[in-house]
């Protein structure tokens, strides 16, 4: 098996050609302790099994961002045996930045001059032969969307493993770089720690550019030799610095690009026309990132992509939902009653049901943001919000998280926080997964209909548009204050680039979609299920005592004896509804179902999750909160539609269908304990407490630790409890909604 | 001709960088993007609320925050 490394830009094509190559035969690699993916594949060229990896796409080498240390750590460690370094044609230049420093790494080099048809219908014509000459490795012209020239790549690149390793490129730095690389590389040579895992005057070069990564390295394994590099160049600044006015990084930088500067003017780049006339991509940008104009396509695009994945993602859902209800009854048919049935319906189907039902969502989403990605809109969506979430210590591309989240009411946080993969920066990635759960999912609007529906009645409508408000200027508060307190630091510079707008390929939007999806089911669907037991059993054990259920059966019986109906099996019986029941018949099962729900009440209350809300209710009721709604809300952490649920269990009413709440909010208007002070204390919880389990599951997956799952479960719910409590006790001191 | 920061040119407008004066990873991250002294460049635009930038060189356009602008030193043949 040959292993064939994918390296290049972000935009040149890489992961088209990497789609091309392996079809849907790849999966992402397990390289433990790395957050970045690497995806890989296998295929077979003439014959030849071959193991290609498709590295991040990056730059430069230095060891700023995650993507450059992964890729770098991958050439040095695993040393595939040919690198397929991928250059845009049209954008030759600043792509060869990069395969300069590759030959540098002396890593077994071939190029692949992709988007040779953009080029040409610029007017650009390139000779790769001669780079190829002039670089002494293969470059390979090819046009990666359609598969062109790929099969000489292939047949270039095997021809680069069987040649002997070449010598690492040394390029011209100047004479003051120069020597100090040259006293410096006589230094490692015999040093074994260093001399084995990297290229001495690599090494040396990178220590010179204070890569951090190079310099640690030196200072664990030989800390003399690092002493005396770092008084080299200490050195060597202060020479340049004093004559040049520069400074060693700066200086190499300019000599790689003039070194480019020189190879591209020898015959290998031809314009046929002027070069800054508009492409068609920057007349698009006219329109799309005009002042006035761009603002108005972004939220028409964004209102678009919102109600397609919404709207049609509901016919799925509604196939998931009735499959898993029709397994859910095949289960009570079939198993007899008593824990093992109440835990396979109630804890595995249901717990299953939970996690499946967010599939056609999560489906639908990433298709849109993979085309919106791949065709290079999120990149101006980023451009045209920076300025904005940048005040908030976010980046321009932490608008899809939010947006998706719930930036316009019913979004979800599940693929929220999956969306933030697109951000770069790595703090700002960390706040904007922290952040976006604040948002409201889809799944809090049932409970905050009913609670502004009872008690706001007469201002429905600016009720919801507050509750929004105060979900995006929370959300984005905390984000401020995350990024100055728990991820504080310099803002990440913004440094983007616009890539030309390009038409996905279907392809690459089914492989992106399935990717996603994929990894959702198999991740959440493992860890979630043990936790939807493990909420099962919170909230039925332990079960009521034999007497406490005999009290219970014994009025059971006392109510079917005081009607004494002939034939009392018809009431009991639910699937004959009540229309057709004659009014004794009704009044039984009323009667019957009030006892039913009281029962539940009472086993509810006995569970560990009704003594957890009875316990907390001591401090919780500061903020307004009895026991009932603590329990509702502490099954809120397992799913927040769960809270209108357990609500109505908790006020005897049974299982209440959250799209038919009108009797639970009869209750609530009817309870001493409530108040519209007190539905607002709630609200504002609801609103910020911790994340739903399936959300902290893919906090975790996505800041790369359950450190911050954790963090997001306890700081969310401190924070919701502080401002509940907040505005409760200044309420009560207004005497306010009583 | 009169050198002036980035920030400070207009739309449309040309010019040739003369000094990068940023360090560190933000110094890094604009040569790595081919903003080097010598390098033609060319104001494309700028966001709805007039921040970040966008320049064309090298054949692509590049975004940067103004508060990044303001290390590049750019030539222009007027102000």
């Amino acid at each position: 098996m040959t292993t064939i490394a994918l390296a290049g830009n972000p935009n040149s094509g890489k992961t088209t050609l990497f789609n091309e190559l392996t079809g849907a035969r790849q999966h992402v690699g397990n390289y433990p302790g790395v957050t970045v993916e690497l995806k890989e594949g296998t295929f077979s060229h003439r014959g030849t099994p071959i193991h290609v990896v498709d590295l991040p796409g990056i730059y430069s080498i230095t060891a700023y961002s995650l993507e450059e240390i992964v890729t770098r750590n991958y050439l040095v460690r695993e040393k595939p045996e040919v690198v397929i370094d991928i250059i845009d044609a049209s954008n030759i230049e600043r792509h060869l930045y990069l395969m300069i420093q590759l030959l540098e790494m002396g890593v077994p080099l071939c190029g692949a001059m992709n988007m040779m048809d953009v080029a040409s219908n610029r007017g650009i014509t390139i000779h790769p032969e001669r780079l190829s000459e002039l670089l002494g490795i293969p470059i390979m012209p090819t046009v990666a969307r359609t598969g062109k020239g790929v099969e000489e790549l292939l047949d270039a690149a095997l021809s680069v493993k069987d040649n002997p390793p070449p010598q690492p490129l040394r390029l011209n730095y100047g004479q003051d770089i120069d020597r100090a690389l040259d006293r410096m590389e006589d230094r490692i040579k015999g040093h074994a720690m260093l001399e084995d895992r990297y290229d001495p005057r690599w090494f040396s070069l990178k220590y010179l550019e204070q890569d951090e990564q190079i310099k640690e390295y030196c200072a664990k394994q030989a800390p003399e030799v690092a002493k005396a590099f770092d008084e080299a160049y200490q050195q060597l600044l202060r020479h340049l610095e004093s004559t040049l006015n520069t400074y060693p990084e700066a200086l190499i930088a300019d000599q790689r690009y003039g070194y480019i500067k020189s190879l591209v003017s020898h015959g290998i780049v031809n314009y046929a026309t002027n070069q800054s006339k508009l492409y068609i991509s920057d007349k698009i940008d006219l329109v799309l990132t005009n002042r006035f104009l761009g603002p108005l396509f972004m939220v028409v695009i964004l209102m678009l992509l919102y109600k397609v994945t919404f709207t049609y993602s509901e016919i799925p859902v509604g196939w998931f939902e009735s499959f898993f209800g029709w397994m859910g009854s095949t289960a009570e048919k079939f198993l007899p009653e008593g824990p093992l049935r109440s835990m396979i319906v109630s804890g595995v189907i249901d717990g299953m049901g939970g996690v499946m039902g967010f599939v056609p969502l999560i489906l639908f989403m990433f298709f849109g943001i993979s085309f919106l990605e791949d065709s290079g809109y999120l990149a101006r969506m980023a451009f045209m919000l920076d300025r904005v979430f940048r005040v908030f210590g976010l980046h321009g591309s932490s608008v899809m998280p939010f947006i998706i989240s719930g930036g316009i009411a019913g979004g979800c946080a599940v693929p929220g926080v999956m969306a933030s993969r697109t951000i770069k920066s790595r703090k700002e990635r960390l706040a904007t997964i922290l952040t976006v759960p604040i948002m409201n999912c889809g799944a809090k609007l049932p409970i905050f209909a009913i609670l502004v529906g009872t008690f706001f009645s007469q201002a429905r409508g600016e009720m919801l548009l507050i509750i929004t408000f105060i979900s995006w200027i929370g959300a984005l508060g905390t984000a401020k204050f995350l990024r100055m307190t728990v991820i504080r630091g310099e803002t990440t510079p913004f440094v983007m680039e616009l890539p030309p707008y390009r038409i996905p390929t279907l392809k690459g939007l089914f492989i992106h979609t399935w990717e996603r999806t994929w990894q959702y089911i198999k991740k959440a669907g493992t860890v979630i299920l043990g936790i939807s037991i493990l909420v099962w059993a919170m909230m039925t054990y332990p079960l009521l005592s034999p007497e406490k259920e005999a009290l219970f059966e014994t009025e059971r019986q006392e109510i079917l004896a005081t009607y004494a109906l002939p034939d009392s099996s018809r009431a009991l019986n639910y699937e004959i509804p009540t229309k057709e029941l004659t009014p004794e018949e009704e009044k039984l099962r009323k009667d019957l179902f009030a006892l039913e729900g009281l029962r539940a009440e009472t086993a509810l209350e006995n569970s560990v999750a009704g003594r957890i809300g009875k316990g907390i209710e001591k401090i919780t009721r500061w903020a307004g909160f009895d026991w009932r709604t603590n329990i509702a809300l502490v099954g809120g952490v397992a799913a927040k539609e769960v809270i209108v649920s357990t609500l109505g269990t908790a006020y005897s009413l049974g299982e209440t269908d959250p799209e038919a709440p009108d009797s639970l909010s009869k209750v609530l208007k009817r309870s001493k304990e409530w108040s519209p002070l007190k539905a607002f204390s709630v609200i504002l919880f609801v609103i910020f407490y911790a994340p739903c389990f399936v959300t902290l599951v893919c906090i975790a997956k996505e800041a790369g630790s359950w450190k911050w799952a954790l963090f997001a479960l306890l700081f969310n719910t401190f924070l919701a409890f502080l401002l509940s409590l907040g505005v409760f006790q200044l309420g009560t001191l207004l005497n306010l909604g009583i | 001709m009169p050198i002036i920061a980035m920030r400070n040119m207009k739309d449309n407008q040309k010019g040739i960088i003369r000094a990068i004066r940023a360090q560190g990873e933000l110094g890094r991250r604009i040569r790595d993007m081919g903003l080097v002294p010598g390098t033609e460049i060319y104001i494309q635009g700028r966001a709805p609320l007039y921040d970040p930038v966008a320049l064309r060189l090298r054949g692509f356009t590049l975004t940067l925050r103004n508060s990044e602008a303001d290390h590049i030193d750019v030539e222009v043949d007027e102000l």
